[in-house]
């Protein structure tokens, strides 16, 4: 374990808006090559935690240390340029291009070629970009206008352009959201085959618990603001204060008495 | 796609539009410009007086047996649109000469276009001093008494006042801003013990009335300095009378008794207002009496200034056409120096030194009559009267 | 003290129609996301109802009775507008309705002087308040102070009507998120009408209750639309108090400006929107805007270069154009060199609107500055016509390069307020600073030296300029650049996390757009031989849009079309026709009703329709991004 490296490593994370704590003191490490995801109930801070590690949001306090360097206060971008590949909940693409200029604006910008006013863009990393398009499944949809694809295709593109910066960690908030069950299994497959072919970290968030424990090495829970499990899918799925809070509401009010008590 | 086949049917189909007529032989052709649709107010009233001036030039036979033609165009307040207007009636038009305009940068765009392409303007009623001196060229002339001569007039009355203390209203652009600068200086001229307390710069056609006469009424003049016309002028008026600021002030204003600005006020007008304008229902002279009665059998309806203005621009175009008894822009300016005519306010005549005629203005007081403004006390001020000596107007233009 | 006290109540008086109006286009905005340039206009026909109303019906009943039934009256016409002409657009793109009714108001400004005539007319004073109330020595006249309680009535009522009615509440949640009202199954096209005749309603009471102290005439729409716009920005969209409130600030600040600085009125409005934008960039009282949504209802139609087919195509085109000169009189060359100049400006806001997404209302300020730099250049430092022409543009880049700063960090309706606000600051410079500028009478000898002086040489140069400068725009829309800028008004949120500095490309790309305008107005103060400041003024700027709009802004070049067929028309109308405005408005109304996506978009929808029958209903996901 100690040979791979570590990609990212948070301590005491926290964030509040108004007195109430979105996150509160929420600390965890992601090796190499390893899937985590983080779940927990709607409202637990899965998605503030997400936008602080993305750098759309800055913590109160704690430290983030992405690649051995420390991301807090650093924008989107910058964080982007660490080697970080992001995808969203709700797919951002770029609608009013086809779906390899989707990939290749990602690549132009990895090329660092984004003020370059004169040559042809069509021509740049085309093969890159088909490469990329092919190892998602979207090979046969390059030239197709993205605001013509189904959802499910959405998210493989989203994919493909999340690894044109050959990214060392992905960033997934609910990859399979808005899917049918077939499609998630599918993509989650992709995704864990590419980033242990390649070495990739990814952290994701979901809802669906079938793909959480097919797929992630490690779960870390979060409920409200606060990590209260965190092991191997089997560790958490015999974890009783996790399954008081995916079980009922009366027993996630006896959850929250016991806050902090886990992991 | 193809957007330049469609560049090529778009100019092609301008080609057509804009194709150049025969001229025919037995006209001759006068362009005007002005800004019909910006301020119908003041040019339809100058409309139907060049209207008139063509039927009663063309019944009496034309210019040397040619029928005088007049192509007007609007330039919409722009003086880029007003320079294209030009383009056309010389290039496609081939008129003899251009006309009109009222906005004085417009007035100063047409002139320069005048100059450049070597065509005689008559300007009408553009006021900037610029038109005639320091922007003066030998293309141009211009009928309507300028800004200077207007000023000059008022000044003439203001300083028999005993008022000291004065503060001025004007609109925020060249016109507001000359007139105030040449009635401080005459005026300061003749009366060194004259302060000046207040100045007050609404932007024209948007005056916040009421904030600007609580303004003046604070630095509490004696007298009060008004450039404002139009709507601004109704609004300031209003402002005026509610809040009692014309209340044993005395008042000089320019423009305001021409009919275009003094109708609109009705029972809000100002009593002893001295002003210059056009008291049509005064005049008895007969220049004046055959042009009333023509007028009125045509149009059933009152001359304004305009009308005036409209109506002599084209009579005054007419002579010079057929004094020079040629088109040629060179024998026109010719004709056109030192050229005296009759108009409905006596006999003008166009300066050879800075092309200016000497058609001048009446000034008088305002006072209300059945619930309309008139002028009273009225006395015809001849244009000639009120200009500098011509060795300062020699140093004020450019030499050819 | 007492002056005090009455100059700042005069200042409320004066905040009262600017409040009624400005409250009626926050409204409408808030629901149906209409920026209504007619309101102005209804405004106006407010007035002039009133004005034959009140003139008609005499007595206190007639007054008051005139000035509640003219604005019904014209609110009932506002509804007539909106069913027969907005309810067919709402589903286009942004800023198109914007187009619709500028028509709408260069239709109406002709019609009112048809109907009531070309002279000022003076309406009646209130009766009940036709004279002064004495305050320690000060007069206040007693209408202003009915309007100064008619605005808090107003606000109150507004309030009572938002907060205690089935109508209010669904209209503030329509104001919030427009899709959530439709999901609740609420009759969408009844609530947007209701909005828009309470809109107009406001509109027109506010030019009524303006006749006892204002003269009616044909140019009271523009005089106030553009104050009324800039209050409701400063106030924050869709904020009625807001409107209250920055009209109050408007108002007063200029009361007691004119004061020190009698010149301040002129600028005022706009250095107040200005520095709220800069400090607060969604007005005083409004509140971040929820990311745009695509309209539904769109195919995305991915840019594609031309085919070297149309690139030969394009060529033969302009070598046709090029043989003009053979067949064309001089006349009709300088009208070509002026289409073909718009056809720079349009094309360089084209960019700007259509590939950035970032719609100015204020680009000719950088024409007009790169009109003015040659002029400086050529007239007051003497240097020869072609170094002026390369280095006049540059004072557009300069201006671009300091106001696109700060205007790209705004978006929507607040980057085109701010553009504005810093276009009427120029103007304003150019207006006032006569010892420089000349002031309105502008810079006048700026003629093309002999071998440019022909009309058929001058022709030849501005072609060849705006093929360039066409050619080079959609070099760089396909270049990385503009797949970045395309990027970022696409997603920002996906540009972002790319790498993609969104606001540096942007600025960039205002820089490019301002330099292009710049040298379109180097090429035009050359062909008008001279300068004014209309050439910075809003009406040009408006021009630009209509332009950009008429040819298709989802298109790569259609503004060149829009350019072609706007400037053309405009000419041949102004030459033909003194209802130039009657015909030219109904025009653009109707090309808005038949091609919603402009010419040249609904060229290119014909021509993909037939090429691809049957494309699958087009699922725009893209775009809602919800900032969590």
């Amino acid at each position: 374990m100690s040979m791979v490296p570590t990609l990212l490593s948070v301590q005491g994370l926290s964030k509040s808006y108004g007195g109430v704590h979105a996150v509160r003191n929420v600390s965890f490490d992601l090796r190499a090559g390893e899937i985590l995801a983080l779940i927990g109930p709607n409202g637990a801070g899965k998605s503030t935690c997400f936008d602080m590690l993305n750098g759309q949001n800055t913590p109160d306090s704690g430290r983030i240390n992405l690649l051995g360097e420390d991301t807090v206060g650093r924008k989107p971008r910058a964080i982007w340029r660490l080697g970080v590949g992001r995808t969203f909940q709700i797919t951002a693409t770029f609608a009013t291009m086809t779906v390899r200029e989707n990939v290749q604006v990602a690549l132009v910008s990895y090329g660092r070629q984004l003020f370059n006013l004169w040559s042809s863009t069509a021509a740049y990393a085309r093969e890159e970009a088909g490469r990329l398009l092919d190892l998602v499944g979207m090979g046969a949809y390059a030239e197709r206008p993205c605001g013509e694809l189904a959802y499910g295709d959405l998210k493989r593109l989203e994919l493909a352009i999340a690894l044109a910066n050959q990214p060392r960690l992905l960033l997934m908030d609910e990859p399979t959201a808005g899917m049918a069950p077939r499609e998630r299994i599918e993509l989650m497959r992709l995704t864990a085959q590419i980033a242990r072919e390649k070495s990739i970290g990814v952290l994701f968030t979901e809802h669906d618990m079938d793909v959480v424990f097919e797929h992630a090495d490690r779960i870390l829970v979060l409920n409200r603001g606060s990590l209260i499990a965190e092991g191997s899918p089997e560790q958490v799925r015999g974890n009783p204060q996790v399954r008081a809070i995916y079980l009922g509401e009366g027993l996630v009010y006896d959850a929250r008495h016991r806050e902090g008590a886990g992991a | 796609m193809q957007r330049r086949h469609l560049l090529g049917a778009g100019l092609a189909v301008a080609v057509a539009g804009f194709a150049t007529s025969a001229m025919a032989q037995a006209e001759i052709k006068i362009g005007e410009i002005n800004s019909y649709s910006l301020l119908p107010a003041f040019t339809e009233p100058y409309r139907k007086g060049w209207q008139l001036a063509v039927e009663e030039i063309n019944a009496a036979g034309g210019i040397g047996g040619k029928k005088l033609v007049v192509i007007s165009k609007d330039d919409g307040g722009k003086p880029a649109d007003a320079q294209t207007a030009a383009n056309e009636l010389v290039s496609s038009e081939n008129v003899a000469m251009l006309t009109g305009t009222f906005l004085s940068n417009i007035g100063l765009a047409v002139s320069d276009f005048a100059n450049q392409k070597k065509v005689f303007f008559l300007a009408a009623e553009p006021l900037t001093d610029a038109v005639t001196w320091s922007k003066g060229n030998r293309y141009t002339f211009r009928l309507r008494p300028s800004n200077y001569m207007q000023a000059a007039m008022l000044v003439e009355e203001a300083a028999k006042l005993p008022a000291k203390r004065w503060a001025t209203i004007a609109p925020n652009y060249e016109y507001g801003q000359s007139a105030v600068t040449v009635f401080k200086k005459l005026m300061s001229e003749k009366r060194p013990d004259i302060v000046w307390v207040d100045e007050q710069w609404p932007p024209q056609g948007k005056i916040d009335a009421g904030p600007v006469v609580q303004a003046v009424a604070a630095a509490n003049p004696e007298a009060i300095l008004n450039v404002t016309f139009g709507a601004d002028l109704v609004k300031l008026v209003r402002e005026g009378n509610t809040r009692g600021l014309f209340k044993d002030r005395k008042v000089v204003s320019f423009l305001t008794g021409e009919p275009e600005y003094l109708d609109p006020l009705k029972e809000e007008t100002p009593e002893g207002w001295i002003v210059t304008g056009y008291p049509w229902y005064d005049i008895k002279t007969p220049d004046h009496d055959k042009f009333l009665k023509a007028y009125q059998a045509k149009y059933n309806d009152y001359p304004r200034l305009g009308s005036i203005v409209g109506y002599q621009t084209i009579k005054a175009a007419a002579a010079i056409l057929a004094k020079a008894g040629s088109t040629d822009t060179e024998k026109l300016i010719a004709a056109a120096e030192g050229l005296s005519m009759p108009s409905p306010f006596g006999e003008i005549t166009f300066r050879k030194i800075d092309h200016q005629s000497t058609l001048g203005a009446y000034v008088g007081k305002t006072a209300q009559k059945d619930g309309k403004g008139v002028m009273v006390d009225s006395v015809y001020r001849k244009g000639g009267d009120y200009l500098p000596s011509d060795a300062e107007v020699e140093k004020l233009r450019p030499k050819d | 003290m007492a002056f005090y006290v009455v100059q700042f109540l005069t200042g409320l008086a004066s905040a009262a129609s600017l409040f009624l109006v400005a409250s009626g286009l926050s409204i409408i905005f808030g629901v149906t996301r209409i920026v209504n340039f007619a309101h102005g206009a209804f405004y106006m026909l407010g007035a002039y109802v009133a004005f034959t109303l009140t003139e008609r019906f005499s007595g206190a009943i007639g007054f008051w009775g005139g000035v509640v039934a003219a604005a019904l009256i014209v609110a009932a016409v506002g509804v007539l507008v909106e069913m027969v002409l907005l309810r067919r657009i709402y589903h286009a793109p942004e800023l198109f309705q914007l187009l619709a009714t500028f028509g709408l108001t260069l239709m109406v400004e002709d019609l009112v002087v048809l109907i009531w005539g070309p002279s000022d007319l003076l309406g009646r004073r209130a009766p009940g308040f036709k004279g002064a109330v004495d305050f320690f020595g000060q007069n206040i006249p007693s209408y202003d102070l009915f309007l100064i309680a008619i605005s808090p009535i107003v606000l109150g009522g507004l309030w009572l009507l938002f907060q205690r009615t089935r109508w209010g509440v669904l209209v503030r949640a329509a104001t919030q998120d427009r899709d959530m009202v439709a999901a609740l199954g609420v009759n969408q096209k009844w609530l947007f009408t209701s909005v828009f005749a309470l809109g107009v309603f406001l509109a027109a009471l506010g030019g009524a209750l303006q006749i006892p102290r204002d003269a009616v005439h044909h140019a009271l729409d523009l005089r106030i639309i553009v104050d009324v716009f800039v209050v409701v920005v400063i106030g924050g969209l869709g904020s009625i108090i807001g409107a209250f409130v920055a009209a109050v600030l408007v108002s007063e600040l200029n009361a007691f400006g004119i004061l020190i600085f009698p010149k301040i009125s002129i600028i005022l409005v706009f250095l107040v929107m200005a520095v709220v934008l800069i400090v607060r960039p969604w007005g005083l009282f409004g509140k971040p805007e929820a990311a745009a949504r695509r309209t539904p209802g769109l195919t995305v139609n991915p840019w594609r270069p031309l085919t070297s087919g149309e690139r030969l195509a394009s060529l033969v085109a302009l070598i046709v154009a090029a043989a003009l000169p053979l067949v064309a009189g001089n006349y009709a060359l300088t009208v070509a060199s002026e289409i073909a100049i718009f056809v720079i400006f349009a094309a360089s806001l084209h960019f700007l609107m259509s590939v950035g997404g970032l719609a100015s209302f204020g680009h000719a300020a950088y024409f007009g500055l790169g009109a003015y730099g040659v002029a400086f250049l050529a007239k007051l430092a003497g240097l020869p016509m072609i170094v002026s022409l390369l280095l006049g543009p540059l004072l557009g880049l300069l201006g671009a390069a300091v106001f696109g700063f700060f205007a790209v960090q705004l978006s929507g309706v607040y980057f085109a307020m701010l553009t504005l606000a810093f276009a009427q600051i120029v103007w304003s410079i150019a207006f006032q600073w006569v010892a420089v500028t000349g002031g309105d009478n502008g810079i006048l000898g700026v003629w093309p030296e002999k071998w440019a002086a022909g009309p058929a040489s001058f022709y030849w140069l501005s072609l060849g300029i705006a093929a360039l400068a066409v050619a080079v725009l959609r070099v760089i829309v396909f270049s990385p650049f503009g797949f970045a800028l395309r990027a970022t008004r696409d997603s920002p949120l996906r540009s972002e996390a790319i790498g993609i500095n969104g606001k540096r490309v942007q600025w960039t790309a205002f820089v490019i757009a301002g330099t292009v305008a710049g040298v379109a107005g180097a090429l035009f103060a050359y062909l008008k031989g001279s300068v004014f400041p209309d050439s910075l003024g809003i009406s040009l700027s408006v021009d630009a849009l209509v332009m950009v709009l008429l040819g298709g802004v989802e298109t790569v070049s259609g503004a060149v079309v829009g350019a072609i067929v706007y400037k053309a028309l405009n000419i041949w109308l102004v030459s033909q026709t003194d209802l130039s405005k009657l015909v030219l408005g109904g025009f653009i109304v109707l090309i808005v009703v038949v091609f919603p996506k402009g010419i040249v978009g609904m060229l290119e929808t014909i021509r993909n329709r037939r090429r691809t029958p049957a494309s699958k209903p087009a699922i725009l996901t893209a775009g809602i991004e919800t900032a969590e």
